[in-house]
């Protein structure tokens, strides 16, 4: 047990603190990389958001740069970009005309919705599997597990998104086909954006059961190839720790099984296996693009897809900045859960 | 040392230094590594003799449509009256070369920027994986997406796209890889005989990298084919009447009663990447020396 009287929070706030400056930098080096990516993409946002007879009219094709900003030098519309993004401005959609920060507002909650319970489920359900098979390891489970867990990984998203939806849905009808809520259903009063949250805010049971009845199915789609990985690094990091000299001693002592796996072996192990399903919170926002698109999911996913077929370059870049920083802060928060999980790591 | 590298290096850590394998783990049988193997190779077979093997033409609408699996088509016929295996079969022909060129250039670009950033440190190493760092962020599919749709249905593109943001990984790993193995004896040992710096990053640190990057490589081509199959099945992977898989699934999403159109290709793109993935799961097993311990104890 740790002292309370000699225990000082001075060594985790200095490792909180580099690692947050870290990430503002990150964000503004993102930013930069987004700007540059997006507009080496060789494509004209003219000839993608004008009509055939706008274009063949060089005064309207030079209002439309210049009412985007695109007559300007590259530098310049960086700088420019940039200082909007300071007051929350992403710029205007080159397709429809509106801010991108409204859109996003609008498609990043019920991304955020789904990539979260796909998230939960896969850290519920993989690290379990992976205690599973590290606890029972070369014996019948541990193979049946270690092919289920592969084939989760070699899963084809939008073939098993398919599957489901023709067998749920189409032949079965148990779970709702697409879509956040019931067609006739009005969604909750607007807090978070996420219907669960918002439902159970406002009292809404009937909302919050559909939500949930909603999210099943592609968050279930969505979590089988996170399942499958977190599954197989589980096993791995735990069966690490279990080949040292302190396991041996905890058995040694007679300490139930139970107390060493998940008092002496989980902990340690959860570093590498908090890595990975950082790092995989960037494959769920990836995989959204399709899952969203079977299941008529009005995410990031799906505005991505828009904006990318009509080379809206605001959006574009708006929606490839917002999962960036997602991704980083996400890994900025696994970064200090490891300094919670393994006190070592803060000293470094 | 900011968040991503951090990640990338447990990463590093977690494929931890290519030990070479001692000679009494051979022994051991590694039956999802043979499948794996096996699978792998039929489906390679399968790509180069595609056309001995396709019973049709596979742009040939020649017989009535949506014919169920018969004797005379295996797996039905599409939307066009087209053979659905030969379409299969026409379609490794897309998804594996595009895969394996992804890796590869991900992988040489990778692992010689990360090897000489591990070697040679200073301001180098801060160039090189600060910006591993800022470019891995950056979704791979949004700037494939993106590309595609301005330069045309071409996986091709969209590989060359996905290979700017994805070489960080094999840089990371490279360079852990490389630091580790830097300041080992031998390799001060060759230094202080005379070797170069260059001659002793080939030669004595090569062969300490090699291994854990194969297998990052090998577990990456499986998620090159699904990332190529997915852009396709959105419609940004192969102008139409050429026999993609992911665009074939597409077409079965279309007409769902119709199952066999997409359950074959999904079949196809399940089955390589299970193959490639049994494979490198167990080429990691066995040369992690730490996983290896624990299958023998």
């Amino acid at each position: 047990m740790r002292n309370v009287l000699t225990w000082r929070p001075r060594p985790y706030l200095k490792f909180v603190l580099v690692r947050l400056g870290a990430l503002v930098l990150l964000a503004v080096g993102i930013t930069l990389v987004s700007f540059i990516l997006t507009n080496l993409i060789p494509g004209d946002p003219a000839a993608a958001n004008l009509g055939q007879r706008a274009l063949s009219d060089p005064a309207i094709v030079a209002a439309f740069r210049h009412q985007h900003g695109l007559d300007q030098p590259l530098p310049v519309q960086y700088g420019k970009y940039l200082a909007g993004l300071l007051h929350g401005d992403f710029g205007t959609s080159q397709r429809s005309n509106r801010p991108v920060s409204d859109e996003l507002a609008e498609y990043v909650p019920a991304t955020l919705e789904l990539a979260i319970t796909a998230v939960v489920v896969s850290l519920v359900v993989g690290v379990g599997l992976g205690i599973l098979a590290a606890t029972r390891r070369n014996s019948w489970l541990d193979q049946l597990l270690r092919v289920v867990s592969l084939a989760g990984v070699s899963m084809p998203t939008f073939w098993l998104a398919l599957a489901a939806f023709f067998v749920l849905f189409y032949k079965l009808g148990i779970l709702p086909g697409g879509g956040r809520l019931d067609p006739g259903l009005d969604p909750p009063p607007h807090v978070t954006g996420l219907y669960t949250v918002d439902s159970l805010l406002a009292g809404q049971w009937d909302i919050f059961g559909n939500a949930v009845f909603h999210l099943i199915m592609p968050a279930l789609v969505l979590a089988a190839y996170t399942v499958g990985l977190l599954t197989r690094f589980t096993r791995a990091s735990m069966l690490e720790v279990l080949g040292n000299d302190y396991i041996r001693t905890a058995h040694a002592k007679g300490l139930p099984g139970r107390t060493i796996v998940f008092r002496h072996v989980l902990r340690p192990a959860l570093v590498p296996i908090l890595t990975v399903a950082g790092l995989a919170f960037g494959s769920l926002l990836s995989g959204t693009v399709l899952v969203e698109q079977i299941f008529s999911w009005n995410g990031i996913g799906q505005y991505a897809y828009q904006s990318a077929l009509n080379l809206d370059l605001p959006a574009i870049m708006g929606v490839s900045l917002v999962v960036a920083v997602i991704y980083v802060t996400v890994n900025f928060v696994v970064d200090l859960l490891y300094g919670v999980v393994d006190p070592r790591v803060r000293l470094q | 040392m900011s968040t991503p590298n951090a990640a990338g290096n447990a990463v590093a850590d977690a494929l931890s230094p290519g030990l070479k394998l001692r000679k009494n783990r051979r022994r051991v049988w590694r039956p999802l590594g043979v499948i794996g193997l096996v699978v792998l190779v039929i489906w390679i077979l399968v790509a180069v003799l595609a056309p001995v093997l396709a019973p049709h033409d596979p742009l040939a609408q020649q017989s009535d449509r949506f014919l169920s699996p018969s004797g005379a088509h295996w797996f039905g016929t599409d939307e066009l009256g087209r053979d659905v295996l030969s379409r299969v079969v026409y379609g490794s022909r897309v998804t594996i070369p595009l895969s394996l060129l992804l890796v590869v250039c991900s992988l040489v670009i990778g692992a010689v920027v990360g090897a000489a950033a591990g070697y040679y440190g200073g301001w180098l190493e801060m160039l090189v994986m600060r910006t591993a760092d800022l470019v891995f962020a950056f979704p791979a599919i949004i700037l494939a997406m993106a590309v595609v749709a301005a330069l045309g249905p071409d996986l091709t593109n969209a590989v060359l796209a996905i290979v700017v943001v994805s070489w960080p990984s094999y840089a990371r790993v490279a360079r852990g890889l490389v630091l580790s193995s830097r300041n080992a004896d031998y390799v001060l040992a060759t230094r202080l005989l005379g070797a170069s710096g260059r001659r002793s990053l080939l030669v004595d640190v090569t062969p300490n990298v090699a291994g854990p990057i194969l297998v990052l490589a090998t577990l990456d081509v499986g998620n090159a084919a699904l990332l190529l199959s997915g852009l396709s099945f959105l419609g940004l992977g192969v102008r139409p009447p050429a026999a993609e898989w992911g665009a074939m699934v597409a077409a079965g999403a279309s007409n769902f009663d119709k199952w066999w159109l997409g359950l074959f290709p999904g079949l196809a793109i399940l089955t390589l990447v299970l193959a490639v993935n049994f494979l490198g799961d167990t080429l990691r097993d066995m040369l992690d020396p730490r996983t290896a311990r624990a299958v023998i104890q």
